[in-house]
């Protein structure tokens, strides 16, 4: 058993090398980063083989990849990271919800532009994560009570906001939204046999920058390694002299500002809102999280699991929906069962560790 | 407090205050209690019952109580099993509300076969009842094998179940859309010639169903015993994994009837907007109820009030027209009041101040 007979780094603090010499076993975490990965990408060449008619061959559907989910993908970096720290936040759906339809109103109505409403979606989410933060570590508060008002109020804030779908009309914004990043020498040849660049937006620029931002922050800053020694145990990090309340407040802070950008994102991509955007985005991002390896429990996880998370759950809806059954009810039923086989998996992990 | 010196009667009656301000249903009482007086307040008619007629002239009782009544019907059932499983499991069950469109689907296939307006039932409608309370509880049990066999936390193994249960709904009625015979409304309307709306009557049944089973069996002692600790109840000869299993199946039972009543009150189901978010509501009513969410002790009394004061809150906010989407905004308010009223922190805050008061009160005896 590869996974046994470690050291147990559970990305804990403090790893002592023993022998360098020696190639390490895989720990945890790599090992659900390995499934992950290679599932990624046995799902993708599988794709690319039997339906490559269908656009699968083409560069540029690995590129639409992460232009449609780049916005998930810094949401889900957020909740990776609360959810290492051993709370949740069901809030980043309704807090999406909310930006969007706030930034588009300011955006139409009140003369802002693109860095107004930029500061506006951050100021959101930041005003959602220090609330709940507070309320979760000061207050000492349930994480998913207090999370669950945050969706409420969110939601209900953009009922009173504007009850009716809305579009963006700014001219500068759309301008911006609209444009796209060339790549050089890739791309694809259309049926009239002209050669198409790939496209990329520049929201996927920002949501890598974020992911290694994060990787960073979490394996070489002191705050976080706090954040999985919270997650891993509260007890004994409170006895190692880290500030556990702080900690889980900072956790919740950055994965409110995480959600807004990922909801200036969202806006930025799609550029309209409504009361039923971003639906069940919370459910989504808590998804890809945990297939990314990320336990709920606290203490175990990293940011490129989550990564590869969304782009599995994304490739896996494409194909679904590629194989083309004309039953709507596939993607999702696809979906809930490869999160039953990564959650069955952890926890038969997680069983072996123990004995 | 100044008057705490004067007579004994006043103490005494001042401790069965305090008894009642210091029981679990104070906050719950108190606040459906001015829940209602401000519904009062808003329409002085609020209260009226009285008895009409409906569309087809048989008698039925109308008041904006028996609405409240009436609505509340699966929240409260939902409650019920929702209390064991947070109690039992330390956790929250998600998917009720997508086991119910679930549960929705099953009966209406059966009711309605392949036809999408048939005249008359496919089906007895005991059956089409037998096979959606056990749909409910075969969901109940894919939950309960993930959460007590491999040990996965409750919100998590019912992630699953949340994200594919409205699709797995759709695809048991496949894909049609049918609207079942009238006389399968009677059970979430009125059975003709009887005033009071059949949900009451279910809810009253299931209610004094559970209170027997609570006192009778040993089912709310296991069940607190294994959520305040699971490894001390097994060292005593319980099987914590069996009573976690079977909380989860009870609420997949509770679930079963909830859908039967909601399918029932249109005689059609929408898999994917039927009772929508309803889950947050389940266990926001349970949390109402002054039980804790981290499990152990519970309270069902508690828990059944909660329903219905949620009830009452959105019936309330409905007559206000406030619309129906920005409902929530309110709910989150109360939501972080009453459970901030309820942690730790602010009630070890007041029993300071309140201690504080009374060793004021103490001198001023002594001065006295």
């Amino acid at each position: 058993m590869l996974f046994m007979n470690k050291t147990q780094d559970n990305g804990g603090a403090g790893v002592v090398r023993n022998k360098p010499n020696r190639r390490e076993p895989l720990t945890d975490t790599t090992f659900l980063l390995t499934i992950t990965i290679t599932l990624f990408i046995v799902i993708y060449a599988l794709a690319i083989v039997f339906l490559g008619d269908k656009g699968f061959s083409k560069i540029q559907m690995f590129f639409n990849l992460f232009n449609e989910n780049a916005a998930l993908i810094v949401i889900a970096c957020g909740l990776s990271i609360v959810m290492i720290t051993g709370s949740i936040d069901i809030s980043v759906g309704g807090s999406t919800a909310l930006i969007c339809t706030a930034c588009i109103v300011c955006l139409n109505n009140y003369g802002f532009n693109f860095f107004t409403s930029l500061i506006l979606a951050l100021g959101i989410g930041l005003l959602f994560g220090a609330v709940q933060g507070f309320l979760v570590a000061y207050m000492e508060m349930q994480p998913f009570i207090v999370t669950l008002a945050g969706m409420f109020l969110g939601r209900g804030l953009v009922a009173l906001i504007e009850v009716n779908q809305i579009q963006v009309d700014n001219v500068g914004f759309e301008q911006l939204s609209g444009s796209r990043i060339l790549i050089p020498f890739l791309g694809d040849i259309n049926r009239k046999g002209v050669f198409i660049q790939s496209k990329l937006e520049y929201g996927v620029i920002v949501a890598i920058i974020i992911v290694c931002l994060m990787f960073w922050l979490l394996k070489k800053t002191k705050l976080g390694r706090s954040f999985y020694a919270v997650g891993g145990n509260s007890v004994s990090a409170l006895m190692l002299g880290i500030n556990v309340k702080r900690t889980k407040f900072y956790a919740h802070l950055l994965c409110g500002l995480l959600a807004g950008i990922g909801g200036f994102l969202y806006v930025f991509h799609t550029r309209s809102g409504s009361v039923q955007q971003a639906t069940g985005l919370e459910m989504d991002a808590i998804a890809a999280s945990i297939i990314g390896g990320t336990l709920l429990t606290g203490g175990v996880g990293n940011i490129f699991g989550t990564l590869f998370g969304v782009l599995t759950s994304g490739i896996v809806l494409l194909v679904v929906t590629a194989i083309g059954s004309q039953d709507p009810w596939w993607p999702q039923i696809t979906r809930a069962a490869m999160l039953c086989f990564f959650i069955v998996l952890q926890s038969v992990i997680c069983s072996r560790k123990k004995k | 407090m100044s008057k705490n010196n004067n007579k004994l009667d006043t103490g005494h009656q001042t401790s069965v205050l305090k008894a009642f301000i210091k029981h679990r249903l104070f906050i719950p009482i108190v606040f459906l209690a001015l829940l209602l007086l401000i519904n009062v307040f808003i329409n002085p008619g609020f209260l009226k019952i009285s008895l009409g007629r409906d569309s087809t002239g048989n008698p039925v009782l109308i008041g904006n109580l028996i609405n409240i009544l009436n609505n509340a019907t699966e929240l409260v059932i939902l409650a019920i099993g929702m209390t064991l499983v947070t109690a039992s499991s330390r956790g929250q069950d998600i998917s009720v509300g997508a086991t119910i469109a679930i549960v929705g689907g099953v009966i209406m296939r059966v009711l309605c076969g392949n036809e999408t307006q048939p005249t008359e039932l496919k089906a007895p409608i005991i059956v089409a009842l037998l096979l959606g309370c056990l749909a409910g509880m075969a969901c109940g049990a894919f939950n309960g094998i993930l959460v007590s066999k491999f040990n996965i936390q409750p919100m998590v193994a019912t992630l699953i179940l949340f994200t594919a249960g409205r699709s797995i709904g759709s695809m048991a009625m496949g894909g049609l859309k049918p609207k079942a015979a009238a006389a399968f409304g009677y059970y979430g309307n009125f059975i003709p010639g009887f005033p009071i709306p059949t949900p009451i009557l279910i809810t009253i049944a299931v209610v004094g169903i559970t209170a027997l089973a609570l006192s009778k069996t040993n089912l709310g002692l296991y069940t607190r015993a294994v959520g305040i600790n699971d490894k001390s109840s097994s060292l005593n000869g319980l099987n914590p994994a069996l009573i976690k299993f079977l909380t989860f199946v009870i609420l997949g039972l509770c679930v079963g009837i909830a859908g039967f009543v909601q399918s029932s009150r249109v005689q059609t189901v929408n898999p994917y907007t039927i009772v929508p978010s309803i889950e947050m509501d389940v266990i926001l009513a349970v949390a109402l109820g002054g039980n804790s969410l981290g499990g152990g002790k519970f309270n069902m009394t508690g828990s059944i009030i909660g329903a219905y004061t949620i009830q009452t809150l959105t019936s309330m906010l409905t007559t206000l027209n406030v619309n129906t989407n920005a409902v929530p905004v309110f709910k989150a308010a109360i939501i972080i009041l009453l459970v901030a009223i309820q942690t730790p922190i602010v009630k070890s805050f007041f029993a300071n101040k309140v201690s504080l008061s009374r060793l004021t009160a103490g001198n001023g005896k002594e001065r006295g």
